[in-house]
């Protein structure tokens, strides 16, 4: 029980395949309440099909995935939507709703949850929106905001009804250097004024790493690194090693498979 | 708020729908005369009612006072029964009145018209009129008038 | 070389199987939930608004030339039967019983279901609906409903407004142009339509014409592969079979209300 109560969520021995391609093959990792994890790898290991395991948008084919005691995978529909308003996520492309303004977006989940007057919505959607430093765009359309902007709203909706965990999907990817340092200074700081358990997952290095506390390293479907960022960049695991420090050629080889170079341009002559 | 034109327009597009269904109703179908709170109901028999239809109408000097509802074979006297419904307000029909078939130009539809007697009392709901002439039926005549036949001579005596 | 003919034929027709098996079971997860009458019924009414009322323009355009031209070919064959004073009698017909559920249904695919399907399919390629998911918030409930229910309530509306028109398109030609006396040309028509049989019937099509386009609509944007490439194709899959689906429908609905049902 103590385990669970540290533990936030816990991935055991989950298997995952989507038709003949193995995303996950026995993957068994937790997640500390109250912390920044990680989960780094590159691109096309399935990172975000672990927050949707998490999510329960996708059942794994084998092991469990718990969020505190209870076992994501075997809620009914219902149940599922309850405890998903427990979690807020962050998607790669923010996706908020075009037909709304950014505050009808920030407000969306809490009238959809609540039944607060209309009154308090304004004050609970105005401190959200503070928070990320756009109370002033609270008219504007998402087409009008610039991706970093639309990034924080996102992240302004996804802490609306003040969740126990957020997840991040890639939220550093195709920021400019500003609007990554921002958004970086603004995942820190929520995490830690309001006690919130983050899981990030990013193959951006630096950035992550100046911010998780804990971090996996995923690679062909294992697990194939844990720790604290500073261990990590010292792990002797070739996958490790080459991520961590993007070599370009490594045990992730620079060459896509293909038959014998020298054999390949003569038979074409 | 952008609501409000949305309810307004919405609303409109509702009230145009409502609008067109009752055209549809009065105008293009005539409706009014399937509500029998105004209409009272008469039959009369025919020998022959040749190509007469359900809702074909009925008429008094061309004026359309009613339709056709049913159609029914007597089977005593192997005679048509058509049942008509007349609006209300023609209730002064005479008892004495004669209904006929005719067909409205030369390929034209049957209808029935009504040529009023001269009683003083009227026809009732469920009423009968008695005096009928059965539908002149196109084929027979020219028959007729190529054999010229005595035939119509007794069809004259029989009614 | 025949083996492989034969597995093709097998292989589409289970994907054909299973594709109208996943629309069955939206279909149904979608029509059969609590109702949220509070928070449902503005949403049903913006949807409305979208789909409905921006259809309007066009099918009130289509239905008065639609009336016009019905008008125009009909007097030219009438009058060769001298039996002109039937135009009426035609157009109503025509219009009430086939055109306007027919024609309002195929225009309704056109610019309401692929413009439904657009918008789902992009809600779902930029992850919308799956964020809406995550937040707790079921899509099927929040986006699809009110959009099915609205096609649903929408095309009858704009079916009846369409044989409305057309009848007054055809009376523009027959009466006010070509000269047929009025007082005929009405009472002809009225004498002519049964309002329980001929109305109504047109307009029990469209619901169903409405139901089922709504439903090819809403379904292949729901069921979008979430690219670019993805979207453009739904949106001709949702014209393409919503339009086979309703001059199908027609001919069986058709069938079973003349064959004395």
């Amino acid at each position: 029980m103590s385990q669970a109560s540290e533990q936030l969520i816990r991935a055991e021995n989950v298997t995952f395949n989507r038709g003949q391609q193995v995303i996950f093959d026995d993957v068994t990792l937790s997640i500390p309440r109250g912390k920044i994890t990680a989960i780094m790898g590159p691109s096309g290991t399935g990172k975000t099909t672990m927050l949707n395991l998490i999510g329960g948008r996708l059942k794994p084919q084998k092991g469990h995935v718990y969020y505190g005691d209870v076992c994501v995978g075997q809620l009914s529909r219902k149940q599922l939507y309850t405890l998903r308003e427990k979690m807020g996520m962050l998607f790669q492309n923010s996706a908020l709703f075009t037909n709304l303004s950014v505050f009808d977006n920030v407000a969306f989940p809490i009238r959809e949850h609540t039944k607060l007057p209309e009154s308090l919505i304004r004050d609970l959607v105005l401190m959200k929106l503070e928070a990320v430093g756009l109370r002033g765009a609270r008219q504007l359309n998402p087409s009008q905001l610039s991706g970093g902007m639309a990034r924080r709203v996102a992240l302004a909706r996804a802490m609306a009804l003040d969740p126990e965990l957020i997840m991040y999907d890639e939220p550093f990817t195709g920021q400019d250097p500003i609007s990554m340092g921002v958004l970086v200074k603004l995942i820190k700081r929520l995490n830690d004024a309001l006690g919130m358990t983050s899981i990030i997952v990013s193959h951006d290095v630096p950035e992550t790493v100046s911010i998780a506390d804990y971090i996996y390293v995923i690679a062909q479907g294992k697990v194939v690194g844990e720790g604290a960022p500073e261990s990590l960049a010292n792990d002797d695991n070739p996958h490790v090693k080459q991520f961590m420090h993007g070599l370009a050629d490594g045990v992730v080889p620079f060459h896509y498979p293909a038959p014998d170079y020298e054999h390949d341009i003569l038979s074409e002559a | 708020m952008g609501n409000k034109i949305i309810e307004v327009s919405v609303g409109l597009f509702v009230i145009a729908g409502i609008a067109a269904l009752l055209v549809l109703a009065f105008h293009v179908s005539d409706f009014s005369t399937y509500s029998e709170h105004n209409t009272y109901r008469v039959s009369a028999k025919f020998d022959n009612i040749g190509d007469l239809k359900p809702r074909a109408p009925v008429t008094i000097a061309g004026v359309k006072v009613g339709q056709v509802v049913g159609i029914d074979l007597d089977k005593k006297e192997y005679k048509a029964v058509v049942k008509l419904r007349i609006e209300a307000k023609d209730n002064n029909i005479p008892l004495d009145s004669s209904a006929s078939i005719v067909t409205a130009g030369l390929l034209g539809s049957n209808y029935i018209a009504i040529t009023p007697g001269f009683e003083d009392n009227f026809i009732k709901d469920n009423g009968v009129i008695e005096e009928t002439n059965s539908a002149i039926i196109l084929e027979d005549m020219i028959g007729q008038f190529i054999f010229n036949s005595k035939k119509d001579d007794e069809k004259k005596s029989e009614t | 070389m025949m083996t492989e003919n034969i597995q093709n034929i097998g292989k589409s027709s289970i994907n054909v199987c299973s594709n109208v098996g996943y629309a069955g079971i939206f279909l149904l997860k979608t029509i059969f939930r609590k109702p949220r009458l509070v928070k449902g019924f503005p949403l049903l009414i913006k949807e409305v608004f979208s789909v409905g009322v921006f259809s309007l323009p066009i099918i009130l355009v289509a239905s008065i030339f639609i009336g016009m031209v019905v008008g125009l070919q009909g007097y030219n064959i009438l009058s060769k039967f001298s039996a002109t004073e039937q135009l009426g009698q035609l157009i109503a017909l025509s219009v009430v019983r086939e055109l306007g559920p027919v024609v309002g249904a195929l225009l309704f695919a056109g610019r309401a279901g692929s413009a439904l399907t657009a918008e789902i399919g992009l809600m779902k390629t930029t992850e919308q609906l799956a964020s809406m998911e995550m937040m707790g918030v079921d899509p099927l409930w929040r986006v699809i409903a009110p959009r099915f229910w609205a096609g649903i309530i929408s095309l009858p509306i704009l079916t009846i407004i369409f044989c409305a028109v057309a009848v007054f398109g055809g009376h523009l030609i027959g009466v006010e142009w070509l000269g047929i006396d009025a007082g005929s040309f009405w009472s002809n028509m009225q004498s002519s339509v049964d309002f329980r049989i001929d109305v109504l019937n047109g307009i029990i099509k469209s619901i169903a014409f409405g139901f089922v386009v709504t439903w090819i609509a809403v379904y292949q944007g729901y069921a979008t592969v979430p690219t670019a490439a993805g979207i453009s194709r739904a949106t001709t899959r949702t014209v393409v079979y919503a339009s086979l689906a309703v001059l199908g429908m027609d001919f069986v609905l058709t069938a079973i209300m003349m064959g004395g049902w």
